[in-house]
């Protein structure tokens, strides 16, 4: 019953998001109130019934329908109950209603909290998301629906993948989805302004909070995702530049430029062409993504299965919203062009080199992942982009990035000339690139070039974050909640490129074979596979090795890597075994036995990798604090930009 | 104003290139077979259903037949499965599965509760047939001829069109070439 159920409520909410889409842009573009008044209801009814139509589906993994084609696909009877719900988005079908759900919470949301924007349009940008909502819900019912009907029922599912029963994987797709699908408001928001034909300052004050909020939730995302392929694959590397990752990065890049940008906008009224068209791309980079993960154009090495229809019906998907809003773009942005000049060194012109910078490294990223269908369009054969490539594309931009990141946040809106506060940052630098060395020579005992500009960077943008928060804390000063967010999100940053940096100068991998009673040294900690045992989990059996670790005779830690055997679909998965510090990780995984109770085992040494999650969290944490500045909690009415005058030049510091 | 039809153009190309990313006939790792033309590799590798038995094309020199490589994780074969049912019924040759990567339990679960439309099916745990055969992944249709050459390689789901399209002329052929 609850999957024919399910179905109903889902073609329930296709029907009123198609009317949320009809009333809210036909009712603005005529001007009827009435009309433009069923758009706020329509979206809570469309909640409703996405709530019920996820319910459904959770409820039938929860109680092991095995009668359901999806249910029996991805869940087991045996699969611990988090799992159970967690399996929900954990192939195709079920994903798709993930998004499908998130996309109405923020529809939700932004009919709860547009209520002080003018009528025609809220109505507008609910109308988009409404056409947005529509489209997915289609695709659901028509090619995807989870609810599908296996007759006779399965006696047993055939289990969720052993490596996606995790807790990181657990929560990484709703958060990830939450980061793509929340770019949509900024979309919806960007299509309203070119159909009104206006856009000015305060538009950009609406847009930015909904912009951070999307933006943090990408970052934790992307994050997770990251930490999860570090500890779960059982190879200890944290990113991959896999076609996957990337289709989830071009959106954060293309983010990221965004928020930058929209602040210009917010407080000189400039750049608006280009923020739109940045608002458009954010979004429209999430929708690349997901075509690219679900049509099978792009084949990873872990994919077989080939779907051609699917692909069909993103690809005309994409075509109507991105090639529809593009179309609105050429006709409308020209219109809403604003003449207005900047200083070299002002603010603007450091958010400039920002946007660019990061405007450049998404659209390498794209090229990057899509050269290899390019190549073969041509006829010119087949290459691979592999991960040196990316890593160039992506650090040569990153570098100046990193030095107009620790000047700009110190200077000033018009005039090209940097506040008080940026005095010691020549000094700085110094003491950055000396800290540098003195970190690589004492603790590492090695020079590397990587480490030496990541470390030198990453010290430097952390000192100048620092600054002004400090000063003002000092002198007594109130620190507003944007220049606090943008300070943190930076020192995030710096806290980044120290633990890439360092990772990837000093770590050390080692593939080694051990006995019981075996040991191997690496970075002065002594590896000891004391001995193996068998152990049991609620759906798997284990062997679990047991290994002592020591530095200089003295115990450090015991570690317990697991060699899993999954009793359903009879696969093995490694459960790697970390001990973690402030400075280092230490990684065991094990491989294969042997024989002769001899166990292959990866040993790793990891300085400093935990920055790189941490670095991710705190520039998070930099967002949402930023997105509760009191300006953005205001309600003005359409007509009076600038209500909060700042009291002196240095306020406008926090709006960065 | 002709730079803000730019994002647009670029984004043209950018369909341009995924509609045929789409392309169904396209081989998804743009090489060719090098098998066309070339004798089918031998294998002779135990029966899904009955693990005692062995299936081997060595027995079949002298017929046209079809491989088809599928898998009970891949859901496109799941897609093809209904044509594959269609197509055994007319009888015009034998089917010979080759069961990729898979768990012999499942395998036979498929095949009794969806139905067999082979003739036999292989069962390749360790993918090493498939390697012979230059299998990029799953499904996959080869047809060989009374000569025992490989003559023509399908990729992505088998239909009743693409049978009667690509497959039947090429079966008359072989035939009359081989009578």
């Amino acid at each position: 019953m609850a999957p024919e159920l399910g179905i109903f409520a889902l073609i329930l909410a296709f029907i009123l998001s198609l009317s949320q889409a009809f009333f809210g842009l036909t009712g603005a573009w005529r001007g009827k109130p009435v009309w433009m008044a069923v758009a706020r209801p329509a979206v809570t009814g469309q909640f409703v019934f996405v709530v019920m139509a996820f319910a459904c589906l959770v409820y039938s993994f929860v109680n092991n329908d095995f009668s359901v084609l999806y249910v029996a696909r991805n869940s087991n009877s045996q699969l611990p109950l988090f799992y159970k719900v967690a399996a929900l988005w954990g192939a195709h079908e079920g994903s798709l209603l993930l998004w499908i759900l998130i996309l109405s919470i923020w529809s939700l949301a932004v009919a709860a909290f547009s209520r002080a924007l003018p009528l025609t349009f809220s109505s507008r940008v609910l109308g988009v998301m409404g056409l947005i909502s529509s489209g997915f819900m289609l695709f659901t019912l028509w090619t995807s629906s989870p609810f599908l009907r296996l007759i006779p029922a399965a006696p047993d599912g055939a289990d969720l993948n052993p490596v996606l029963q995790d807790f990181a994987l657990a929560i990484h797709p709703p958060m990830l989805y939450t980061g793509y699908v929340g770019f949509s408001v900024a979309f919806a928001f960007a299509c309203a302004a070119m159909l009104e034909g206006r856009l000015d300052q305060t538009w950009a004050k609406w847009t930015r909070p909904w912009t951070i909020f999307a933006w943090l939730f990408q970052t934790i995302g992307i994050a997770l995702g990251s930490w999860w392929a570090y500890y779960e694959l059982g190879w200890g590397g944290w990113w991959f530049w896999d076609p996957v990752e990337n289709a989830s990065f071009m959106p954060w890049l293309a983010g990221t430029a965004l928020i930058h940008s929209l602040s210009v906008t917010e407080k000189r009224g400039i750049f608006k062409s280009w923020t739109l068209l940045l608002a458009i791309f954010a979004f429209s980079l999430s929708l690349v993504g997901t075509f690219l993960v679900r049509s099978g154009v792009l084949v990873s090495v872990h994919s077989f299965a080939t779907d051609p229809t699917r692909g069909l019906y993103i690809l005309a998907f994409l075509v109507l919203t991105i090639g529809g809003s593009l179309t609105l773009y050429a006709w409308r942005a020209p219109k809403l062009y604003a003449p207005g000049g900047f200083e070299l060194f002002s603010r603007e012109f450091f958010l400039l080199v920002n946007n660019v910078i990061l405007a450049a490294v998404a659209a390498l990223v794209l090229w990057g992942t899509l050269s290899p269908l390019v190549y073969e369009l041509l006829g010119v054969g087949k290459i691979s982009v592999g991960p040196p490539v990316f890593a160039v594309m992506f650090l040569v931009p990153m570098l100046p990035l990193m030095v107009f990141m620790a000047i700009g946040m110190h200077s000033v809106w018009r005039r090209g000339k940097l506040t008080a506060t940026a005095k010691p940052l020549w000094w700085l630098a110094c003491a950055a690139i000396l800290l540098s060395l003195g970190v690589q020579g004492l603790v590492f005992g090695e020079l590397h070039w990587l480490g030496l500009l990541g470390f030198s960077f990453g010290f430097w943008i952390i000192f100048s974050a620092l600054l002004e928060p400090l000063r003002r804390l000092r002198q007594k000063q109130t620190l507003t909640a944007a220049l606090l967010g943008m300070c943190i999100a930076h020192l995030g940053v710096g806290m980044f490129a120290i633990g890439a940096s360092g990772v990837e100068s000093y770590k050390i991998e080692k593939d080694v074979s051990l006995k019981p009673g075996g040991s191997f040294r690496i970075a002065g900690y002594d590896f000891k596979f004391v001995s193996a045992a068998n152990v049991r989990g609620p759906n798997y059996d284990a062997v679990q090795a047991e290994v002592q670790v020591t530095r200089g005779g003295k115990p450090v830690t015991l570690l317990e890597p697991q060699k899993r055997h999954f009793w359903v679909q009879q696969t093995a998965n490694s459960k790697a075994a970390i001990s973690v510090n402030w400075a280092r990780d230490l990684f065991v995984a094990m491989g294969d036995p042997l024989g002769d109770n001899a166990w292959s085992m990866r040993i790793q040494y990891k300085p400093l990798v935990r920055y790189i999650w941490l670095g991710a969290i705190v520039m998070a944490l930099g967002g949402l604090i930023a997105a509760t500045d009191r300006r953005y909690r205001v309600k003005v009415p359409a007509a009076a930009p600038g209500l909060v005058t700042p009291p002196d030049s240095r306020a406008e510091l926090g709006s960065a | 104003m002709w730079k803000f039809l730019l994002p647009f153009a670029a984004f043209v190309a950018l369909v341009v290139l995924f509609a045929f990313g789409l392309n169904p006939n396209r081989d998804i790792h743009a090489l060719p077979s090098p098998l066309i033309g070339k004798p089918a590799p031998e294998f002779a590798l135990t029966d899904v259903m009955d693990a005692s038995k062995i299936v081997s094309n060595a027995t079949l020199k002298g017929q046209v037949y079809v491989l088809n490589v599928w898998g009970t994780w891949c859901g496109a074969c799941r897609q093809e499965h209904e044509a594959l049912l269609e197509i055994a019924q007319q009888h015009v040759v034998p089917i010979i599965g080759l069961d990729y990567m898979d768990e012999r339990e499942k395998a036979k679960q498929w095949l009794t509760q969806l139905g067999n439309p082979y003739s036999a099916v292989a069962f390749d745990t360790d993918g090493r047939t498939a390697i012979d055969w230059g299998v990029y992944g799953a499904p996959e249709t080869y047809l060989v001829d009374t000569k025992g050459r490989v003559i023509f390689k399908f990729i992505t789901p088998m239909t009743a069109d693409v049978w009667h399209h690509e497959f039947l002329p090429r079966i008359a052929a072989a035939r009359r070439a081989g009578a």
